[in-house]
């Protein structure tokens, strides 16, 4: 069955801005932990990998993704979701290994990789019988 | 015991106005991707211009072949797809956020379409479905004759 459109609400005295969308929106992300690693999955769609930019400093892990305006020169007539710039921050404990921090972007999914440091680790005891 | 807890959000005034804001400018209207949100899934985007309709929805993950793009009639379009579960051999998740599951969604477009010549693309996670206007519904300028 077809659902309706919500009609986007126009507004002709208000100029929107061409470059930016000066709106920024905290990116949903699942947190997999595995023996070796912690595997954070964020949604960024829209994001290409050359506008993602993300840090790590102060155990601070910081994610920015630039989205373009799009599409060009076309009115935009049923607005149901909002676009915008994608901004989040993890506080990340000693347990992860900082040099070792690797990310990779595919199709608007952002996969960072955190490597734990040897000491959290979990470890095999063998126990020896008498 | 403490449960080992390797990260903590960013609790800071800042982090905290940026949720709020993020509230105020919900852009999925809630829980989307389950079945009982408010808002259908996925959520669209239409734009247009003199030739052609653009649909827009964000589906981060999927790819052009996990989806199902059909015209029906001369204005109904109808978005089908899955978003599965990833499949992780070993671990534990500490918290999830995104959704999964199949969605389908049809829509009565604001003008009659050229089905045959309907055109999709998806890019960085965005699906955009453009659809040529037919011809009787284009606009037209008018050539105002002066003396």
């Amino acid at each position: 069955m077809a659902t309706n459109l919500t009609p986007k609400v126009r507004n002709g005295d208000v100029a929107t801005p061409e470059n930016t969308y000066g709106v920024t929106f905290r990116p949903r992300f699942d947190i997999w932990e595995k023996d070796e690693e912690l595997l954070l999955c964020g949604d960024l769609p829209g994001v290409a990998p050359e506008n993602l930019d993300i840090r790590f400093e102060n155990r601070e892990l910081v994610i920015h993704g630039k989205v373009s305006p799009r599409p060009q020169g076309a009115e935009l007539l049923y607005e149901e979701y909002s676009i915008g710039d994608f901004y989040r921050t993890f506080r990340i404990g000693e347990a992860v290994s900082a040099e070792q921090i690797r990310a990779e972007l595919k199709n608007g999914v952002l996969t960072v990789h955190l490597p734990k440091a040897e000491a959290a680790k979990p470890r095999r005891i063998s126990v020896s019988a008498e | 015991m403490k449960r080992w807890q390797p990260w903590e959000d960013v609790r800071s005034e800042m982090h905290r106005l940026q949720n709020e804001m993020g509230r105020l400018f919900d852009r999925w209207g809630g829980n989307s991707w389950r079945p009982s949100a408010r808002t259908e899934v996925p959520p669209l985007n239409i734009w247009d211009d003199a030739e052609c309709l653009y649909v827009e929805a964000e589906l981060p993950g999927l790819e052009l072949s996990d989806l199902e793009i059909l015209v029906g009639g001369s204005n109904q379009l109808t978005i089908k797809g899955e978003r599965k579960v990833p499949a992780l051999p070993q671990g534990a998740w500490h918290r999830q956020e995104r959704g999964y599951g199949m969605f389908s969604r049809t829509v009565e477009l604001p003008f009659d379409v050229d089905a045959d010549k309907v055109s999709a693309a998806f890019r960085h996670g965005v699906l955009r479905v453009t659809l040529p206007k037919r011809e009787e519904v284009k606009t037209r300028r008018i050539q105002v004759q002066g003396e």
